[in-house]
């Protein structure tokens, strides 16, 4: 006879937290649930959240939110205009462009860049670290010291001389990124790989016959996801640096895209007279970059509590 | 059968010279594997990358016949394999090619800008971790406190902010409106003839030929750029003590060293520190390795005649000599810094030792 089990409310926080769920949702949600609350604990955290959903909604609706054009500006009445005059929130630029505007649509271009290279170098990280995990032998030799001769170098400097080589341009600025960026994924994939390599249900699993392909395929990437997310969101804001020093050296995205490192070049011109030119790309940079700092913190507490406080 | 007491202890004796033979080696494949990598890595990115490289240095307006000596002189016309053997070779014995801009060969370009770098990266060094070492004592002793918080902001921002960004705000408020740092550079220009660089630290030579009001130019030069560069380091630093430290405080000795009534400053600097200051001093290492790339955008603000401005310098005229020059002498010195870390934290470390 089975003690029976008080009904809950299907999605009641009984319900999520029960310690016996009867179906594999109901563990699945609760879990999502525990993690949650745990994140939801570190005010910060949420800070850093908040940041974020504001970021990808500016960029969304940037048609809609930005009161004038990102690239044609208005040269006889609106040059170097300071930050609150009538119209203009955060001042002009030299070429009589809203600067509020500007930062606008170029909180779509920093997404491009995070994005695109979170989905190149994430993938390859992965692939390398756990085909390198599993494989184990001279296959784990040879890709690990690839691995370490990409980490040997300074990223900047290295994605300096890609972009140098492949002519400037955003899409040549995201493809340099990745290159150096992918590195530190495959460490931690090779790391989380080696911890349950020899477990019992990889062994259920080849028993059955699965292929070493299907096993790292099915069995062993899913479990080294959620590490990979956290150092990814942590990298984030690294990612967002550099694009913007890439940028601000001219070699990132070109004008007359509203990239904001490359502002805060056009702006050093006039940086003693019209601060605010420079000054305004810059606040954005550093609002976005510690958002994701400060969520990839509290991803990383709630996912593994072993760390927390550290 | 029972062996002789002796021949058990050679015979350990050998086995650990083996396993020391053998780090050794491991030791020496490293090296060399990634400096081959290194040569490689920068070897793709000149010739096989560019659509055509010798277009990357003489530029699209060169006459035919330039551009046919420079393929010729570059080797292009040989099979990759050979191209490579040939930069390795030329690589090893110092020769990166000569620079476009300066027309000096790259290696004598380096050598005149890399102690500026290096002179940069340790005020910058020294800095972060005379201020983050306590900084990060003091949030791990008083968790949760309100110093905490403010150290963990403090951190945070550094790691947020762009460098190039800050730098530039902080010359127009402490140059341009207090007036209290000097004009981007190193050296005002009239002093720049006024002492003879020996080894090209000016801080150093300014200090040991005894021109005092020299060096106090050269501090205002390097007071702005240095700090910031400290501020970045300061970040990582804190951080990471902060870690650290917690996690020697939690450990039993500690509790053993309050039960003999030591003083709590006693316990934190003595017991608890000692035990952090070794994965500290690879921290500050690897910090340091990393301000030698936060250069680049540093000194591109401040106008820093070091090895970032000469590569960036020779980005905008396209120069890939002096580019690659730059990126490996930069590698190798990252490379070099890891390494060393690592030895030191054996060395320090003696449960690392018989490993």
């Amino acid at each position: 006879m089975s003690i029976a089990e008080p009904e809950t409310r299907p999605y009641s926080r009984e319900w999520l937290l029960s310690d016996r769920p009867t179906s594999r949702r109901q563990a699945r949600l609760g879990r999502a649930y525990i993690i949650w609350r745990r994140f939801a604990e570190n005010r910060l955290a949420l800070v850093g959240l908040a940041i974020l959903i504001l970021l990808l909604v500016v960029a969304a609706l940037a048609d809609v939110l930005a009161p004038h054009n990102p690239v044609q500006g208005d040269l006889r009445n609106a040059r170097l205009l300071p930050p609150g005059t009538a119209g203009y929130l955060l001042g002009t630029d030299d070429q009589g462009r809203d600067i509020l505007s500007r930062l606008i649509y170029g909180s779509r271009l920093t997404l491009l860049v995070v994005v695109l290279v979170a989905v190149i170098a994430a993938p390859i990280g992965l692939i390398v670290g756990t085909v390198s995990g599993y494989a184990g032998g001279w296959i784990d030799a040879v890709l690990m010291r690839i691995t370490d001769i990409f980490l040997a170098f300074p990223k900047l400097v290295l994605a300096l001389a890609l972009v140098a080589a492949l002519g400037p341009g955003i899409e040549n600025a995201i493809l340099a990124i990745a290159v150096t960026s992918w590195p530190p994924y495959a460490r931690i994939a090779r790391a989380e790989t080696l911890t349950f390599r020899h477990s019992e249900f990889i062994a259920a699993v080849k028993l059955m016959g699965a292929s070493p392909f299907r096993i790292v395929l099915r069995h062993v990437m899913p479990l080294c996801v959620s590490s990979l997310i956290v150092r990814v969101t942590l990298d984030m804001a690294g990612i967002i640096l550099i694009a913007a020093g890439l940028g601000f050296l001219g070699l990132g995205a070109q004008p007359p895209l509203p990239e904001w490192g490359a502002m805060i070049a056009s702006g050093r011109r006039f940086i003693l007279d019209q601060w605010w030119v420079a000054a305004m790309p810059g606040f954005a940079i550093l609002i976005v970059s510690l958002g994701f700092n400060l969520l990839g913190d509290g991803l990383r507490d709630a996912l593994d509590p072993k760390e927390a406080g550290q | 059968m029972t062996l002789p007491e002796t021949s058990v202890a050679t015979r350990r004796n050998r086995r650990r010279a083996s396993s020391a033979l053998a780090s050794v080696l491991r030791f020496a494949v490293t090296v060399v594997t990634t400096v081959f990598g290194l040569l490689l890595v920068t070897f793709f990115i000149g010739r096989v990358v560019p659509i055509d490289p010798v277009l990357a240095i003489v530029g699209d307006r060169a006459p035919a016949h330039v551009v046919e000596r420079v393929r010729l002189e570059l080797g292009l016309h040989l099979p990759l394999y050979e191209q490579f053997y040939i930069y390795v070779k030329q690589a090893l014995s110092g020769d990166f090619g000569t620079s476009v801009l300066t027309t000096n060969p790259v290696l004598e370009d380096i050598k005149r800008v890399f102690p500026a770098t290096i002179e940069l990266a340790t005020i910058g060094t020294l800095l972060g971790a005379f201020i983050g070492v306590p900084l990060g004592v003091l949030a791990a002793v008083k968790r949760g406190s309100i110093a905490d918080q403010i150290v963990r902001v403090i951190g945070l921002i550094g790691y947020s902010v762009p460098i190039f960004w800050l730098g530039l705000l902080s010359l127009v408020l402490f140059y341009a409106q207090l007036r209290w740092a000097a004009y981007p550079g190193r050296v005002d220009i009239v002093y720049e003839y006024s002492f003879t660089p020996v080894t090209n630290f000016y801080l150093l030579d300014a200090a040991m030929q005894g021109q005092w009001d020299v060096v106090w130019d050269l501090f205002r030069h390097i007071a702005l750029p240095g700090s910031l560069l400290g501020y970045f380091s300061l970040a990582y630093i804190s951080r990471m003590t902060r870690s650290f430290m917690l996690n020697e405080l939690s450990q039993e000795y500690i509790v053993a060293a309050r039960a003999k009534g030591l003083s709590e400053a006693r316990i934190i600097w003595f017991h608890a520190l000692r035990n952090a200051a070794v994965p500290l001093v690879t921290v500050i290492a690897l910090s340091y390795a990393n301000l030698l790339e936060g250069s680049v955008l540093t000194e591109t603000i401040f106008s820093w005649p070091g090895l970032g401005l000469y590569i960036t310098n020779s980005l905008q005229n396209a120069d890939m000599n002096a580019v690659l020059g730059g990126t490996l002498i930069i590698g190798s010195v990252f490379v070099g810094i890891n390494i060393f870390s690592d030895l030191l934290y054996r060395t320090l470390d003696p449960r690392t030792r018989n490993r």
